[in-house]
């Protein structure tokens, strides 16, 4: 189950709030009842607000059991304003069945809450599930400190992209399915001449689909 | 009973912070800001109920709420903004769908609810200076503001609950309305509007004495008087706004007309010469205009402005306009799917903060240049962001004269296959006996008279109802509705946008496809009750389409709108009787013949002539060039503009491929492109070209520099001339006096000429006629500030194998810089000449023939992948295009212009037309001059792998600092 980004409901009354709340008063069950089982949900951008708000990320563990309730908000952006860039993530979970085999992933951003908030409980619990996907971080990998544009929004210890206990549930503000190509990635272009020069071939696909196939493998 | 609900944030509130911030700029004293977002609801609710509603409206993790009581904090002063009756409240319209599934129970046509902000203010202020602020963060023209003191705030429990409905007397009907008075109060009738009852006049018709006289005269034979309704409709229908009276009159000995007889002429002489590889699908006939992109599918193209509606509320201007246009794509043939948007802000000098007024009291002040762009930037921000269509497409152009009317420019690229069900889907038509129907949103008093009133210059007179706020998310259900479903299952036969004049437009132009319509008027969906009739036919209110659809097909049309959550009503019927008939309860109020409505306009004929002002051309000895590269970098037209760009998502879709910003040094750049399908290699390549301040000099060539500059940015980046449209926008001034229509003929005659000479056709244009302010200086004289003559000239073309797109950042060291086409000594009009307060005589002339040889010889050489970065010089010149490149790749340049022919900082910082700088690869030198063997070029020096920008003898500065001055200007 995807739930893409797209400034559902103009962000009124709370970035992705009031569509979560459109379908937890018609479609609860049926959305509680997927999570629960062996199947995977990705949120991504617009999405992660909308499940961060219908409770399904982190979705901490309370005596064992995942608690549906909210526990994260999505701010808004320290700048005050949308940003529209490339940033560079890190994987930092083991766990998530989506990231697997990603270490750093160029991909474009365009939010304008995006400043992940929680409390240092549930922060704590998070950490100690192995429940941190993504983190902003520097071209280089090293830690983003906050520090803009690294970091875009100003999240809490830089985070990008938070998963379930289970690993089978993702929320991520950038948006991997934009690099799906080649061609889509800032700065491709002094990439393609290098390949050029060397007497290479161009790739097709870009490095954000690996996400997607990292979904489609599970089931294979 | 009235509830109140309050939102506000206990943890990060950057909200406040921001809005601190934002005050304290205003220049007041203040300590401490909280921003509080209350939701008045007019509605019974038990106190359960209305938990759960403040619950669902907040964030459990971040904010906390309370229900109908009031802040305890300590503040000085309590500003509440919220909306005035009428006025579009999305956010409401939102929370009202939420609470209306949340608690199982529908809103009645009584109960309502409402959003607003509060700010509690903390400071060493008055209640005055709180009014000010308000009136700074606010827009009196569509915002209500009010302040209490934290005494009066305490003694009365907080702010008061207000409802902001609207409410009109009963029993609405037309008028009628005598015609038979003097010639003054005929002309006063046309000026200022119908006469009411009480002595006021309810707003321009724009109607000119030949038009009163020829309905006048339509009515004598008729025998009868006009009623309110069609007098308006004709005013609507006539206006300069829809019929673009100007453009199609007689000009001087030119029968044809300027639109006719160049624009037109030249895409018709164009096609012809095309033959078999004529790319034209649909041109000028539609809301956009179309071309092929590949065996399957159209791209279709429409540029507009919103120039007066965003002089009075930039914001509601700017989205109405984005929003607008996209429906000019979504009305495009059965209905394309807009893919790109695209924006232009002509604007004041943002430094220039002296008030002009549009009264003489000095009591309506027009808004600064800033504030006015801080609203465009939004309003498009807003419109293109949420309904989801990538916007990597735009420019800022500023000039001082813009300070009373900015221009305002938006536009909208769509997709739609050539073929729908086996029939070409640029074809549509109504039939007789088709359902009326109208889709989207309801209608309001808002846009009233917004044709005719963008068909006036600006004054006082300037109705307040003119003003709209777009709402993205109904149209985006819409558009959805419409272009992915609706449309591929044939469900109707034509389709047209509401725009300007509203359904009197709409109706009555798609009702010539057929020769007739009859629409029951009280079947319209209202926003609320009792809107008089003439108003509901004219009301622009946004986001609705018209479609013609068969009785056959109506139940299954419905049922899907129903679905996607989109309302629609049928309103009449298409018929074949040549009438043009308007029914309100049963009762006939509008009966006019179709032939009179459309063409009963007299023809005007207009007279020219064009004196041109000699500029004198400057002689100041050489100065430092370093410090004037440096200074010349922050001028507005020429420094980044990147804020603006990171604002609006151009990624959305996922079809980004040459991006807005290029470089790792983040330049800003006029030409983008787009892939629209993950399948195909082609792509779709956009640009523009814009430069009002040669029209000071000769509006002939400032034209032509448009469109060299249009089609040039669109080779250079990967493009190429035989697959390449562009479209005119023409925003002209005081377009009564033959010396403005003399300089919009030479204007006109350049984009014949020149469209021909590089075979690129017009497919689609508007113009807007009048931008001038009449008012008010400071010192209460009356002024009239006319924006300079402008054309933006939009150009779209098709790249097929999208890796060869190429971007204008240097790549590596040791990469060779060489100029392609000849640098004259052109200075006039240039960013030079004016940084040193000169205009000059020696404008940038085109010469077409030996451009065309560089331009297809370029695209040859991109063809083989020899050129690694391309930048066309424009604003600034060489000098400015070399610092930009350096910037963007990061990398320093050693430049030698040892063999220049003229004076080093004319040939710097001229704007001669048809040149390219490029970066190429060492080892492909021999490959690369033979290539361009035939044209002028020259090899201007070297990328280094340091951070110095030296042009020999002449500049030595260094990439940090270039940078720093190419982004100061904007950075505060």
């Amino acid at each position: 189950m995807a739930f893409p980004g797209g400034f559902s409901y103009a962000d009124d009354t709370g970035s992705g709030n009031a569509i979560a709340n459109k379908l937890r008063n018609n479609l609860e069950d049926e959305i509680f009842k997927f999570a629960k089982e062996d199947k995977l949900i990705i949120g991504i951008c617009n999405g992660m607000q909308i499940i961060a708000n219908l409770g399904l990320i982190p979705a901490t563990l309370e005596n064992n059991q995942p608690s549906y309730t909210r526990q994260a908000a999505l701010m808004h952006n320290k700048t005050a304003r949308l940003e529209c860039r490339w940033i560079w993530l890190k994987n930092t979970s083991k766990k998530c069945i989506w990231t697997k085999g990603i270490d750093l992933l160029h991909v474009p951003i365009a939010h304008g809450e995006g400043n992940f908030y929680t409390t240092a409980e549930i922060l704590d619990k998070m950490k100690e599930q192995d429940q941190l996907a993504f983190k902003y971080v520097k071209e280089d990998g090293s830690d983003a400190n906050g520090e803009f544009p690294h970091n875009p929004n100003g999240a809490m210890e830089d985070i990008a992209g938070i998963c379930d206990p289970s690993g089978r549930i993702l929320g991520l503000m950038p948006h991997p399915e934009r690099f799906y190509s080649f061609e889509n990635e800032e700065g491709w272009e002094l990439k393609k001449e290098k390949l050029i020069r060397e007497g290479s071939n161009l790739p097709k696909d870009g490095k954000g689909l690996k996400i997607f196939e990292n979904a489609a493998k599970y089931f294979k | 009973m009235v509830h109140r609900i309050e939102v506000f944030t206990i943890v990060n509130d950057s909200k406040s912070e921001v809005m601190q911030g934002k005050i304290r700029f205003l220049g007041f004293d203040i300590s401490g800001t909280k921003v509080i977002e209350v939701y008045t609801l007019n509605k019974d609710l038990k106190e359960s109920e209305l938990k759960a509603t403040a619950e669902m409206l907040s964030n459990p993790v971040t904010q906390e709420y309370r229900i109908n009581d009031y802040d305890q904090s300590d503040f000085d002063f309590a500003l509440e903004i919220g909306f005035l009756p009428g006025v579009t409240d999305n956010v409401a319209n939102t929370a009202k769908e939420s609470i209306e599934e949340l608690l199982k129970n529908k809103f009645s046509e009584h109960e309502s609810i409402h959003s607003s902000t509060l700010i509690l203010i903390k400071g060493n202020i008055s209640e005055e200076d709180t009014i000010k602020i308000g009136k700074a963060l606010a827009n009196d023209l569509i915002q209500l503001i009010s302040v209490k003191s934290h005494e009066k705030f305490a003694e009365e429990r907080g702010m008061d609950k207000v409802i902001p409905k609207v409410q009109l007397k009963s029993n609405p009907q037309a008028d009628i309305v005598n015609l038979n008075i003097s010639e003054e109060e005929l002309l006063k009738l046309g000026k200022e509007g119908i006469l009411n009852e009480n002595g006021t006049r309810r707003g321009p018709l724009a109607l000119e004495k030949e038009y009163l006289e020829a309905i006048k005269d339509y009515f004598q034979k008729e025998g009868r008087n006009p009623t309110d309704i069609e007098l308006e409709s004709l005013a609507q229908t006539w206006s300069e706004h829809c019929k673009h009276t100007i453009f199609a009159a007689k000009i001087d000995d030119n029968d044809e007309g300027l639109y006719k007889g160049y624009i037109k002429k030249a895409t018709k002489e164009i096609r012809k010469a095309k033959g078999e590889n004529d790319f034209c699908v649909s041109v000028f006939s539609d809301n956009s205009g179309g071309i092929v992109f590949d065996e399957n599918w159209i791209i279709t193209d429409k540029a507009e402005t919103h120039n007066s509606p965003s002089a009075l509320d930039p914001f509601g201007g700017a989205i109405t306009g984005i929003v607008g246009v996209n429906r000019d794509c979504i009305g495009f043939g059965m209905g394309a799917k807009p893919i790109i948007n695209k924006y232009g802000f002509c604007v004041g000098l943002p430094d220039d903060d002296e008030a002009i007024y549009r009264d003489k009291d000095l009591t309506n002040p027009m808004l600064s240049p800033k504030r006015i762009l801080q609203g465009v930037i939004d309003g498009v921000n807003s419109g293109g962001n949420n309904s989801g269509i990538p916007t990597p497409q735009g420019f800022v152009h500023f000039h001082k004269d813009y300070k009373g009317k900015p221009l305002i420019f938006v536009g909208t690229v769509g997709l739609i296959p050539r073929e729908i069900k086996g029939t070409p889907s640029f074809k549509k038509s109504a039939k007789a006996g088709d359902k009326i129907v109208i889709v989207g949103g309801r209608v309001g008093q808002d846009g009233i008279h917004g044709a005719t009133f963008s068909s006036e210059a600006l004054s006082t007179g300037s109705p307040a109802t003119a003003v709209q706020i777009g709402d993205p998310i109904t149209q985006k259900k819409l558009s959805d509705a419409i272009v992915k479903e609706a449309r591929d299952l044939g469900l109707y036969n034509s389709i047209t946008d509401c725009g300007a004049g509203g359904i009197s437009c709409s109706v009555a132009e798609m009702a010539k496809e057929c020769g007739g319509c009859k629409v029951d008027l009280e079947k319209v969906p209202l926003k609320y009750p009792n809107l008089e009739p003439w108003k509901i036919w004219i009301s622009e209110s946004q986001e609705r389409m018209t479609l013609a659809i068969p009785e056959e097909k109506l139940e299954q049309f419905q049922n899907l709108m129903k679905k996607r959550g989109v309302e629609s009503k049928v309103i009449g019927e298409f018929t074949s009787d040549e009438r043009c008939v308007v029914n309100y309860h049963g009762k006939t109020i509008m009966d006019l013949e179709m032939d009179f409505l459309h063409d009963g306009l007299p023809s005007k004929s207009l007279k020219t002539s064009y004196k041109k002002t000699t500029h004198q051309e400057p002689d100041f000895a050489i100065p430092d060039l370093t410090e004037t590269l440096h200074k010349i970098l922050e001028r507005p037209n020429i420094t980044s503009y990147e804020f603006i760009t990171t604002q609006y998502d151009h990624n959305v879709q996922g079809g980004s491929v040459l991006k807005p910003l290029q470089g790792k040094g983040r330049v800003n750049s006029n030409t983008s492109i787009t892939k629209p399908f993950p399948e195909s290699d082609k792509g779709i390549i956009c640009s523009q070209g814009i430069n009002a301040d040669y029209s000071f000099i000769d509006t002939y060539h400032m034209a032509a520099c448009a469109i060299d500059t249009a089609i040039r940015n669109i080779i250079g980046a990967g493009g190429n001339l035989d697959h390449l449209a562009i479209m005119d926008n023409f925003c002209w001034c005081s377009s009564n006096e033959e010396q403005r229509l003399g300089e919009l003929k030479a204007a006109a005659q350049a984009c014949y000429d020149y469209a021909v000479k590089y075979g690129t056709p017009f497919i689609s244009g508007k113009d807007s006629m009048f931008n001038d302010f009449n008012g008010f200086d400071i010192h209460g004289k009356r002024i009239k500030i006319s924006a300079p003559p402008t054309l933006l000239i939009s150009s779209i073309g098709v790249i097929s194998e999208i890796t060869k797109a190429v971007s204008l950042d240097p790549k590596f060291p040791g990469d060779l810089i060489y100029i392609l086409g000849e640098t004259k000594e052109e200075l006039g009009g240039s960013e030079y000449f004016d940084q040193f307060g000169f205009i000059g005589n020696s404008i940038p002339q085109v010469d077409a023939e030996k451009a065309i040889i560089l331009y297809k010889k370029f695209s040859r050489a991109v063809d083989k992948r020899m050129i690694s970065s391309c930048m066309s010089p424009d604003l600034g010149g060489l000098g400015i295009t070399l610092a930009k490149k350096a910037i963007a790749g990061q990398l320093g340049m050693e430049i030698d212009l040892c063999k220049v022919p003229f004076r080093a900082d004319h040939v710097l910082f001229s704007q001669s037309q048809s040149r390219f700088i490029v970066t190429i690869d060492p080892k492909r030198q021999k490959e690369f001059e033979e290539h361009f063997d035939e044209i002028p070029y020259a090899m201007l020096g070297v990328i280094t792998d340091d951070q110095n920008f030296t042009i020999k003898d002449l500049i030595k500065t260094n990439i940090p600092t270039l940078e720093e001055h190419y982004r100061k200007t904007f950075s505060k």
